[in-house]
């Protein structure tokens, strides 16, 4: 368990922002919030995994995918050799299924010590193919996303990854099926621009930054100076692209309400149940019944 | 041409944009301003017209030519409100099954306070998810510069071509050169590396087709008339190929290509 590990190290770090030293065990005891600054610190991949679902039910999917060089990019070798050794992670994101307070879901983690949680073509993959899998089972989607963008070393193939990613979703979301995004510090680019911004629910972590451009970009092209709290999430909250900033320690009980309020099987679905049966009866799509075979079902779906 | 060559040409003056376009391919355009929420962004020109016989909307970034236009339309720098007007009118296009032809030529979605205050990342987002689903043909073309996600807003198509000295890239190579070789003069050599030109993007399957350009292509008095109806010639017959396969087909295979791009076989719903 890795959050054990962490919870017994007793090594020093320092905080992301106050840059005070922080026994390792003691961040994590407190989500890994600076008990000194209240910065919210980065989580590892596994570890917020562990932390927002059930104890033993996380089920990863193709954990051991490993970046090639797709357009013999100078370095890049190098490079992703390193982000495995330092992130532990064979790429930029963690995708599986899991039940987050007994409800169960498909969930992908972007690893923010992956090459900054840049997306290329496995990170891309991965989520479209999670959408995928989620659409086969009728389940929903949890995101936690946490990512400079796309992936310079990939090219255009990486830029694609925000095409195809979104396709998918919303291919997902065609079928009816529930999705929600949770935006931790960073989520910038290429990722804004597409899986991030597209959940029907969509939380931030306080403090995170997330936003399209780089500060220091816009400053350079306009020689604007930009205030304290631009692109944090509380200003995507005022500017009306969050639902809601919810605190770590709170988000196991938020996601799990949410995907219960927004699940099927919910003992409380009456007055829903009731607007089927007389609006939507001999209409409507069993996805939980669909035959097995996904490309069939997409199809299917593209047609209603 | 070398890679700063060809960067050069991509960027230059005198290329036509997407007004020169609409008014040499198509006729009887009526431009539609607005995204019905917040106002008109000028670097996005849209509306209806005819190819042909063909109803279609037609949507292009619009740089202009000389300093005046340019400054009207932001330089081809799309702010949210001209991504929501896009999607408006690709959705009018989808309700009245009109084909879709983009023109694209942007450095960049557009960079500032306020497109970050309307949600640049939203709106982009939002194009990507509403365009590879929508049940009629797209086409878009990369006309000059397609600057990563801004361009991609605008070319999630059946079919996207490509002008052969135009660019489109993840990151400006300036960008590049910038970020990963930390020297800002090594700009062509990131270029090189980065695949963003027409013949490297056609062999990895990002694009459909290579339009070749005349050599005094957009110099002083080239000769646009040839160029036009050759490339209004080849939209008209793909159109029409487009427009006769059942909807369904048309967007499970647009859907199909993209998901191609960068496939890996051990990452599949059914290997689990």
């Amino acid at each position: 368990m890795v959050i054990e590990e962490y919870l017994a190290s007793t090594k020093e770090v320092t905080c992301e922002k106050c840059k005070e030293p922080i026994v390792q065990g003691a961040l994590a005891k407190n989500y890994f919030v600076c008990p000194k600054c209240g910065k919210y610190n980065k989580i590892p991949a596994r570890a917020r995994v562990e932390l927002i679902t059930d104890d033993g039910s996380f089920k990863e999917l193709w954990q051991e995918v490993v970046t090639g060089n797709p357009i013999d990019f100078p370095e890049y070798e190098e490079k992703s050799t390193k982000a495995r050794d330092t992130s532990h992670e064979n790429e930029g994101v963690i995708c599986g299924t899991a039940k987050i307070k007994g409800t169960e879901c498909c969930i992908y983690v972007m690893e923010p010590k992956f090459m900054m949680g840049s997306m290329g073509t496995i990170v891309g993959d991965k989520i479209a193919a999670l959408f995928e899998y989620a659409i086969e089972h009728g389940l929903p989607v949890v995101g936690y996303a946490a990512s400079g963008g796309a992936r310079m070393q990939e090219g255009m193939l990486s830029l694609m990854q925000m095409a195809k990613v979104s396709g998918a979703i919303k291919l997902h979301n065609d079928a009816g099926l529930f999705y929600m995004v949770c935006v931790t510090d960073p989520t910038t680019g290429g990722v804004t621009a597409s899986f991030a911004m597209l959940g029907d629910v969509i939380i931030g972590e306080p403090g995170a930054l997330v936003g399209f451009a780089g500060k220091r970009v816009i400053e350079q092209v306009t020689g604007e100076t930009l205030p304290a709290g631009f692109q944090s999430a509380e200003f995507q909250l005022e500017n009306g692209f969050l639902d809601d900033i919810v605190r770590r320690n709170d988000q196991r009980d938020y996601i799990g309400a949410m995907l219960k309020i927004h699940s099927s099987d919910n003992e409380s679905d009456m007055p829903r149940m009731r607007f089927h049966e007389l609006h939507l009866k001999g209409h409507e799509t069993d996805y939980k019944n669909f035959a097995s075979n996904a490309f069939a079902r997409l199809k299917e779906i593209i047609h209603n | 041409m070398d890679a700063y060559e060809k960067i050069r040409c991509a960027r230059k003056a005198g290329r036509p944009t997407a007004r020169d376009y609409i008014q040499s391919i198509f006729t009887g355009f009526m431009e539609l301003h607005g995204d019905r929420t917040f106002g008109d962004d000028h670097a996005i020109v849209g509306g209806v017209a005819w190819l042909g016989d063909i109803p279609v909307t037609v949507i292009g970034i619009e740089k202009g030519h000389n300093l005046d236009e340019r400054v009207y339309h932001n330089f081809g720098c799309v702010l949210p409100e001209g991504y929501r007007k896009a999607q408006r009118l690709m959705k009018e296009a989808e309700k009245f099954h009109r084909p879709v032809i983009c023109f694209v030529d942007t450095q960049g979605a557009s960079c500032g306070s306020g497109a970050e205050r309307r949600g640049a990342g939203q709106a982009i987002a939002d194009n990507l998810y509403e365009l590879m689903t929508l049940k009629t043909p797209v086409i878009s073309i990369m006309a000059g510069e397609g600057g990563s996600g801004g361009a991609l807003a605008l070319a999630v198509a059946d079919d996207v071509w490509m002008l052969e000295n135009a660019y489109y890239s993840v990151v400006s190579p300036e960008a590049c050169a910038s970020i990963l070789f930390k020297d800002s003069s090594r700009v062509a050599e990131a270029a090189e590396h980065l695949k963003m030109f027409a013949d490297d993007l056609y062999k990895l399957n990002i694009v459909e087709r290579v339009i070749s350009e005349p050599q005094d292509f957009g110099e002083e008095g080239w000769d646009v008339e040839p160029f036009m109806s050759s490339l209004k010639m080849s939209l008209v017959g793909r159109v029409g190929e487009l427009m006769n396969q059942p909807v369904q087909k048309l967007i499970m295979e647009r859907y199909e290509k993209y998901r191609r791009i960068g496939r890996y076989k051990e990452i599949d719903v059914h290997n689990v």
